[in-house]
């Protein structure tokens, strides 16, 4: 077996324990990066191996061990191009850091690259990229889905070890459930938004892609927590989000929503009987109703146009960057669109509908939380799709999302484990989880139970897999 | 019952991208224009639900005062050279624009 | 003078006018609006080094707001006597300018801090709409590089605490305009909240300018309004306002209604030029600031700033002239801030513990006799002006030598004296105080003056 098919825990084990070096998984990685990424198209920018092994070396005895981790290029990284894969920010080398890479460097996680998205973290496919879509690692006809299409491919094809990414309605867990990875999506306000180039500021939130539940808390451990930089952030101190790794889960409740929606009726038959494993663990499931999701795709496209349409007029390449004439079609149609909603006589007629819309979604899930510990669904409606699917689609990746944009625009934390894999295409589904606001720890004890009882995860059962 | 939209026009697109800062060709707007009338289409189906008794949700953390004490915060401070480090255009310490107005201060 | 009441001496002006200002001042604080970088923009080194990723609209830079440019905000308020919101939040206002980093400027729309209030004016009160906390811009010079016209910007002042006082359009004349711009700066640097440096810019002004007819009730609004922005004085504003005056009344006179826009103030050619257009009135697209959480302002916090407040000038100003007959102007010019206007208290009453009229010792130091920096102690002011008032020990055989030498000198003016042209005293005590290299106390030298030329 080779060192990139380890986990971080894993692979992190083995370094403590000195039974691997750092070189060995960094000449490993670096091997990895070189075979695939002409191909897939995942990093943007790499480091130099010999300075990333510097760094790693120091890093030792930090928490993530000086591992090889791929950060999405909308982060600010000092120094390092910056460019949320638009060419309006080509050449851009911030003179600052993120928090959240910040806080990554500083318990032990090395930068080995940025890596592709939808430009701005617009769109569900990678393909409004204006450095070209990335392919989907498990099936090369197939996108990765995005926005942190780069951070999940770059996870599938152990080209790092884990990868941050953000999401702002489904922008982790759909292409984590495409790429057959784990993503998880904290709740809005756990981790630093400072230095990560805005999309909608209201539902904005960083956080790790990985190979399994617990790399992912692993990494969280590491960049959550309140920031002095960011006004939105808890000033609540994170806790050790690895607690409830094997934690059982033993008379959970479990509410299983979105289950007779239109349109996912062969999905769903896919679905469903992944969920038996939670009543052999104990649990019970039960199917209930909750507000169509439909509806959320209104109200996120018109909130979220509108904040894109303001949070993107910095760029006007005085500066930094090149000028408004950059910006490619995806980020012009949605400036367009927020400018229009939030226009003399129009904001109270749509923005202000829409944040209302919100509001009954907080509150359905208010209404499902007291009688049920987390819900589950499907994180995307079907499996990858295939490259060029989005062409003439404008509102391609609203659609792929609908079952994650509630949890988002509600800022609930979410994960997404991989929960069904298609012997024919090896393309995966996912299973969403979500808990409450704060309850990180829910999912990760929900989503690390299901992962360890079933053969989905693809590091987890090597032989699985390779049928 | 939700009527139908009267289509979004090119001028209304220019008219928009006016505000936006940005400059649409004459294709470019057409084409907006029919994904305007789209995604609305989408967005004026919020008018089937009951919001009367609903305030909107602008944040979702339910935080208040995030403030900070009037200190000065030399770490995050520029120097010049990293203000203008990434700029296209600079003169003596300055970004440089084409001229605002006609006039010299 | 207001021309138009001028032209008009005998007859009632036709049109009243009708106006209100909203005047933009920067706050003194140490660090900026949203950020941690300093707030000194007039006196920066270098340009844009007082900057960082959020004022320079870098990605991903977020605001955080200054917690004491909010309460200095509803400070300013309490002392106008505004309502303050209690719940409050920042918005967003979006337009396009190379001097504003992030293409939107983080403001206030439908919750200032601050509404209501009043200030007065000799030509009467004014009312105050609101008072709203938002963030300044960055600076543009315009300049030639290469042959090129070209505009230079320093962001050191972009997103400077900047408070934006409305008015409501109560002010009738244009003098009263310019008295309400003075009392409202008066009262910014006496509670130390702001310089109101005009000429960097450090306060602004613009007025909204409509005219009516004389006839028309009282509280009836013009259909029509003309904003003058750019205004960077107060006798620049005078001016506008009466420039205003009559470019609106000819046009008035003329059956026609002056057209709805923003004008600019020419301060060489004394007029106001066109600047923006209705028909491309701006749209700010205002939403609410979603990095920001609303603010709240608890009852005892409230209560807190009020404490803190020191006593308005208006007040302190009263109490001197009924304690000590200080009058107004004498008053306005010892208490530019609460600061100094303590201080000053505290030699008053000093001074009426040590028997000085503090009238003698005000006057003293707006006169300049006695050194004042601020820096001494009461004490020390008081010994100064005794120091200036002091007269020299002299035995009266001394005093008398003298006086006998210079009546001898003066035969003639004694005679007149003697003959009842008693007002040539004074040249006696001017003679004797030369004749002396003492400091004489001129009651003592006139006593002894009149004995002497009496016998
Ligand atoms: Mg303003
Ligand atoms: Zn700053």
């Amino acid at each position: 077996m080779k060192l990139r098919s380890l986990t971080l825990a894993e692979t992190r084990k083995k370094i403590l324990e000195k039974s691997i070096s750092q070189a060995d998984v960094y000449n490993d990685i670096f091997a990895s990066i070189a075979e695939s990424n002409t191909e897939l198209n995942v990093y943007l920018t790499t480091v130099d191996k010999k300075s990333a092994l510097e760094k790693a070396s120091a890093q030792i005895s930090n928490e993530l061990a000086g591992l090889p981790i791929a950060v999405k290029d909308n982060f600010c990284t000092r120094d390092m191009e910056t460019t949320a894969s638009s060419t309006v920010l080509k050449g851009f080398k911030p003179q600052f850091e993120s928090t959240v890479t910040k806080k990554l460097q500083e318990n032990g996680g090395v930068i080995i690259g940025k890596v592709n998205l939808d430009a701005w973290a617009h769109g569900s496919s990678t393909e409004t990229s204006q450095y070209g879509r990335s392919l989907n690692p498990r099936n090369l006809e197939h996108l990765p889905g995005g926005s942190s299409g780069g951070s999940a491919a770059a996870v599938a094809s152990d080209m790092c070890l884990a990868a941050l990414g953000t999401e702002t309605a489904g922008s982790i867990r759909q292409p984590a459930a495409w790429c057959g990875v784990v993503g998880l999506k904290p709740t809005y306000g756990r981790c630093s938004r400072y230095g990560v180039a805005s999309m909608a500021s209201s539902t904005d939130s960083p956080g790790p892609l990985a190979k399994t539940v617990e790399d992912a808390a692993l990494v969280l451990n590491t960049i959550a927590g309140p920031d002095k930089y960011d006004a939105t952030t808890s000033p609540k101190p994170a806790p050790d989000f690895t607690k409830t790794i094997g934690k059982s889960i033993n008379d959970m409740k479990i509410g299983y929503i979105y289950h007779d929606l239109k349109g996912l009726e062969t999905t769903a038959a896919l679905f469903e009987p992944q969920l038996k494993v939670f009543e052999k663990l104990g649990a019970h499931v039960e199917k209930v109703d909750a507000l169509d999701p439909n509806y959320s795709v209104g109200s996120y496209t018109v909130f979220q146009r509108g904040e894109v349409s303001s949070n993107l007029a910095r760029y006007d390449g005085i500066r930094y960057g090149k000028d408004r004439s950059h910006f490619g079609e995806e980020a012009k149609r949605r400036i367009m669109l927020g400018t229009f909603t939030l226009s003399k006589g129009l904001a109270e007629k749509y923005y202000s509908l829409a944040q209302k819309v919100r509001t009954l979604y907080i509150q359905d899930y208010e209404k499902l939380f007291k009688e049920y510990d987390v819900l589950v669904s499907l994180s995307s409606p079907g499996f990858a799709k295939k490259i060029g699917a989005t062409e003439g689609e404008s509102m391609f990746g609203e659609l792929e999302d609908m079952l994650l944009e509630p949890s988002s625009i509600s800022g609930l934390p979410g994960i997404s484990v991989p929960c069904y894999r298609d012997p024919k295409t090896n393309l995966y589904l996912g299973l969403n989880i979500v808990a409450p606001q704060w309850r990180e720890d829910l999912v990760i004890q929900v989503g690390h139970a299901f992962e360890r009882e079933t053969k989905w995860n693809s590091w987890l059962n090597i032989n699985e897999s390779n049928d | 019952m939700t009527k139908k939209n009267t289509p979004f026009t090119s001028a209304q697109m220019q008219h928009v991208a006016q505000l936006a800062n940005l400059e649409l060709t004459d294709t470019q707007a057409k084409k907006l224009a029919t994904a305007f009338t789209e995604t609305m289409e989408v967005v004026n189906r919020l008018q089937q639900l009951d919001i009367s008794s609903v305030e909107p949700t602008h944040q979702v953390t339910g935080l208040t005062n995030r403030w900070r004490e009037d200190e000065v915060d030399k770490s995050q401070e520029f120097t010049q050279e990293e203000a203008l480090h990434n700029a296209a255009h600079t003169h003596n310490g300055y970004f440089v624009v084409p001229r605002i107005v006609n006039q010299d201060s | 003078m207001n021309q138009m009441t001028n032209t008009m001496t005998n007859a009632k002006p036709k049109y009243r006018l009708i106006c209100g200002l909203e005047i933009h001042a920067e706050l003194k604080t140490a660090s900026k609006m949203f950020c941690g970088c300093t707030n000194n923009p007039f006196h920066a080194k270098k340009p844009n080094s007082h900057t960082c990723p959020v004022c320079l609209g870098m990605p991903g830079g977020l605001p955080v707001p200054n917690k004491k440019a909010i309460e200095q905000t509803i400070q300013l308020g309490i002392a106008v006597g505004s309502k303050i919101n209690q719940f409050s939040k920042f918005d967003r206002k979006n337009y396009f300018y190379p001097d504003l980093a992030k293409g939107y400027q983080i403001s206030q729309l439908d919750i200032p801090f601050c509404e209501g209030g009043e200030i007065k004016t000799p030509e009467g009160q004014v009312g105050i709409t609101r008072i709203h906390l938002e963030e300044d811009t960055g600076k543009l010079l315009h300049n030639t590089v290469d042959n090129k016209k070209v505009s230079l910007v320093d962001f050191n002042r972009s997103g400077v605490p900047l408070v934006e006082i409305v008015s409501e359009p109560d002010i009738t004349t244009p003098s009263q305009a310019k008295e309400y711009g003075k009392a409202l700066r008066d009262l910014l640097r006496y509670l130390n909240l702001a310089d109101c440096d005009m000429e960097q810019g450090g306060m602004r002004l613009e007025a909204n300018i409509s005219l009516i007819e004389s006839t028309a009730p009282q509280g009836t609004l013009p259909d029509y309004k003309v904003e003058v922005k750019n205004i960077n004085s107060f006798r620049f504003m005078e001016q506008a306002i009466l420039y205003e005056m009559e470019r609106q009344a000819k046009i008035l006179d003329a059956g026609e209604t002056p057209t709805q826009e923003t004008r600019g103030w020419d301060s060489t050619k004394n007029k106001t030029y066109v600047q923006r257009a209705k028909e491309d009135a701006a749209d700010y697209r205002y939403f609410p600031e979603p990095d920001i959480p609303p603010i709240e302002i608890s009852d005892a916090h409230l209560a807190e700033l009020k404490q803190q407040l020191p006593q308005l000038p208006s007040e302190l100003r009263s109490d001197w002239e009924t304690n000590y007959s200080i009058p107004l102007k004498t008053a306005k010019l010892l208490s530019p801030n609460s600061v100094a206007a303590a201080h000053v208290s505290d030699i008053f009453s000093l001074a009426q513990k040590s028997d000085i009229k503090p009238l003698e010792i005000a006057n003293a130091i707006v006169n300049k006799k006695i050194a004042f920096s601020g820096t001494e102690t009461a004490k020390e002011v008081i010994q100064h002006y005794q120091k200036l008032t002091q007269t020299d020990e002299v035995s009266g055989d001394e005093l008398t030598i003298i006086i006998q030498a210079v009546i001898a000198e003066n035969q003639d003016a004694a005679e007149k004296y003697k003959n009842g042209e008693t007002q040539v005293i004074g040249f006696f005590i001017g003679q004797v105080a030369r004749a002396s290299d003492k400091k004489l106390d001129p009651k003592h030298v006139r006593s002894a003056l009149i004995k002497e030329l009496s016998q």
